[in-house]
């Protein structure tokens, strides 16, 4: 079943190709940032088709991988708790808490469920009026306005038995202590796509104008990954640090303004914990005193022990793209797919992950 | 490893017959039963009895919902086990169905199944000879579970396996993969669809008959159930220790159900199948397979996708339609839709 | 995600390739018609997309996967 435009896209690979090869000359390091990237990247077999001098090194864009372990470990507590019901994206089941999973969880009887939307997780809870209901709120800009409208549906409607667990982080600052880092050495950042729908291109332009590497916004088609590569190559070749847009159809330098005043109207930022990162300022969002009632930290004990990582694991050196998957000793023996040990692993958007079932342990 | 987990309970991906399922065969279940029939690990048994080779497979169905478009758990059944029988090679002829209900099921819905099962036996030209009913308490079973039995007898001189193929081959399918996973999946998340995607449940029984009359060069036939296409190519890489090497383009898939996987984020080649089937055929004979197939009204969409090669042996990797190369992996647990 | 139908509450129906679903457009400031094209997440409209630049998502779209969405 061939369209015509599948030639077109064909033809213009190819174009973008023999320009992305025309503008190379030293070696080049570009950082993914975000892991719907990296997935698409593997997915496609992008790296084999770029020239050997590009490097290509995964950022920690992957909301579930830089959740530190205890808060998974908070999560798994709350789920064996009589009368509640964990509502939570498919990513978060079968990430390896200190000694256990929501997987696990459910299998010895929890109530876990998997939602595709904060909405369906609302519906639970008024279905459920004698359970109480808690959402796992794990995602970047992108994901927590839909958290926000929903806490705004709840409180409007009066329900009061769902509540939210916020983990959720924000980009910007984590690529800033990225880019502070000794040795990383990068030439450009392929930064998110849909995030940066939410937050606008703007919010890039510090780490331009202070470390003054380029930075390209970029869509998710193989077209559009390649389109930003070129982008940043002919910046890296002008010297010039911009930052700019690939993906013109959903990015804007404004970004959402709606969906912005979402969260700050719900949620406020704060400094924590990013796995691999350590605590970075303002970091995190929680919510605002406003929504308290809603607030899973406040009205449930969810006190845990502190979680060491497991020995030997490398996820934070791969979110801070110093290793490569194949450079952890765990990688593809004792952490796989079917055993994680790490959230790289576990997360369908986890860097090993990509890598595991895109290219197994062999080149590809 | 099963083996070294330290909680060692079954969780709902060991049924997914994925990576974990195969686990559980391998590690829990074959120790305790091993012999050389057995190990083949095929999805029917051929057993030598008095010069005949009898072909015997057994399967147990658990779907819910029970009614899907397209067909419902009985159909699922008796077209499940003919079509094992018919990937060894062999002439379905009598099944044994048995049945646990759940208390409070309704009548009707039973007869609404049975109806299917005797229209779907017909259509494959089997007899349905023996069965056993059992009845459980409210909860303990999701309102009916089948297992069906099945034996036929193959012709001598067939041989067909998952440890056959060999470098060179062509890898053929026969029609749109996902449909049924995809099916019962927009049932199960609720998603309304115009256009239609109904599960292609069927039995393939005459269209392997009519394939293995046009050539003896047809190496491994699998029909891509639970786990869909992936899984089953990567298990017949690990038996026959060779590679395979797929075409993305070539893929055939419904364009509601590609649609429906990127809404869902999932990826049409681990959904199940209930109406396809995977042959694995030497290169000379390849084209005029392909044709037979396409000329089967279960076959018309059918397609040329991959080959056996040596590269890479027991992987699956695939040529992506903008000419790089990923690895195809085996589904792993379930999947699940997923949102960043 | 082309919008199909606009039902009250700031829901919308959206379709991909004959597949429909209900989402969210209160995410969004522009007003939404039908016919226009939304970028979706997690069950709400997070950006509209401009007329041209939607066909050539489409027609990106009738070839294969699409990662725009793909997760």
């Amino acid at each position: 079943m061939r369209y015509l435009d599948e030639f077109r896209e064909e033809r213009d690979i190819r174009e973008i190709l023999e320009k992305i090869r025309a503008c190379i000359t030293s070696p080049v390091k570009l950082m993914e940032v975000c892991g719907t990237h990296t997935m698409a990247i593997f997915r496609h077999g992008i790296v084999k088709l770029l020239p050997e001098k590009i490097t290509l090194v995964s950022g920690p864009g992957c909301p579930v991988c830089v959740t530190p372990i205890k808060e998974i470990d908070k999560a798994i507590k709350l789920s064996r708790e009589k009368g509640v019901i964990i509502t939570t994206f498919g990513d978060l089941l079968r990430v390896p808490g200190s000694n256990s999973s929501l997987e696990k969880e459910r299998a010895r009887g929890a109530e876990v469920k998997v939602v595709y939307s904060t909405y369906e997780a609302l519906k639970i809870a008024r279905s459920n009026p004698r359970k109480k209901v808690v959402f796992l709120g794990v995602g970047f800009e992108t994901t927590v306005p839909t958290v926000a409208a929903a806490l705004l549906k709840a409180h409007a409607d009066g329900i009061k038995n769902f509540f939210v667990l916020s983990f959720h982080k924000l980009v910007p600052p984590a690529l800033e202590t990225l880019l502070r880092q000794d040795g990383l050495n990068l030439s450009g950042l392929i930064l998110p796509g849909h995030v940066s729908v939410i937050i606008g291109s703007r919010r890039y332009q510090s780490l331009a104008d202070i470390y003054h590497v380029p930075g390209v916004v970029g869509g998710f088609e193989p077209r559009d990954i390649l389109e930003a590569i070129y982008m940043l190559l002919k910046q890296i070749q002008n010297q010039e640090a911009r930052i700019e847009i690939q993906y013109q159809r959903g990015v804007s330098l404004e970004g959402n303004k709606k969906a912005q005043r979402y969260i700050s109207h719900v949620f406020e930022p704060f400094s924590s914990s990013w796995r691999g990162l350590g605590e970075i300022p303002l970091s995190g969002l929680k919510l605002r005193e406003d929504f308290a009632t809603f607030d899973g930290e406040k009205y449930f004990d969810l006190e845990v022990p502190e979680a060491g990582e497991p020995e030997g694991c490398c996820c934070g050196e791969v979110l801070r793209g110093i290793k490569s998957p194949n450079d952890c000793p765990l990688f593809g023996k004792r952490c796989s797919p079917e055993n994680p040990v790490g959230a790289c692993m576990v997360s369908h958007e986890g860097t090993c992950a990509a890598y595991y079932k895109y290219q197994g342990r062999m080149a590809l | 490893m099963i083996k070294e987990r330290r909680d060692k309970r079954i969780l709902l991906a060991h049924g997914s017959g994925g990576k974990l399922s195969y686990e559980l065969i391998e590690e829990v279940f074959a120790p305790y039963f091993e012999n050389p029939i057995l190990n083949q690990f095929n999805d029917q048994a051929i057993l030598p009895i008095e010069g005949i080779d009898l072909a015997f497979s057994t399967d147990t169905y658990v779907v819910s919902p029970i009614f899907f478009p397209g067909g419902d758990i009985g159909k699922l059944a008796i077209c499940g086990t003919v079509n094992d029988l018919a990937m060894g090679g062999a002439i379905p002829l009598y099944l044994s169905v048995g049945f646990i209900l759940e208390e409070g099921f309704p009548v009707g819905d039973l007869k609404k199944i049975l109806r299917s099962m005797a229209e779907a036996a017909k259509e494959a030209k089997v007899t349905i000879v023996t069965g056993d009913t059992k009845v459980v308490n409210k909860g303990s079973a999701d309102g009916i579970f089948i297992n069906t039995t099945g034996i036929g007898v193959r012709k001598k001189g067939i041989d067909i396996g998952g440890d056959k193929a060999r470098v060179g081959d062509k890898v053929i399918v026969s029609g749109f993969i996902g449909d049924h996973g995809m099916a019962i999946l927009l049932m199960r998340e609720g998603l309304e669809f115009q256009g239609e995607v109904k599960s292609d449940c069927a039995p393939l029984n005459r269209l392997v008959s009519q394939m293995l009359d046009t050539s003896s060069n047809i190496h491994v036939l699998r029909d891509p159930t639970r786990g869909g296409v992936a899984t089953v190519l990567n298990e017949i890489a690990l038996r026959s220790l060779v590679g395979i090497r797929l075409e993305e383009e070539k893929i055939p898939v419904r364009e509601e159900v590609r649609a429906a996987c990127e809404i869902l984020g999932l990826d049409p080649l681990y959904l199940a199948n209930e109406g396809k089937l995977l042959a694995i055929v030497g290169k000379e004979d390849a084209e005029k397979i392909l044709e037979t197939i396409k000329n089967n009204p279960y076959g018309k969409n059918a397609e040329i996708i991959g080959e056996v090669v040596e590269d890479y042996p027991r992987k699956v990797f695939m040529k992506t339609r903008i000419g790089g190369t990923r690895l195809v992996d085996m589904l792993v647990g379930e999947q699940l839709p997923r949102i960043c | 995600m082309e919008v199909k139908k606009i039902k009250s509450d700031s829901m919308a129906e959206v379709s991909l390739g004959g597949v429909s679903k209900e989402i969210s457009l209160e995410l969004l400031e522009d007003a939404i018609e039908v016919g226009d094209y939304v970028i979706v997440h997690a069950g709400f409209a997070i950006a509209k997309i401009g007329g041209r630049e939607a066909q050539v998502t489409l027609s990106l779209l009738k070839e294969g996967f699409s990662d725009a969405l793909f997760r």
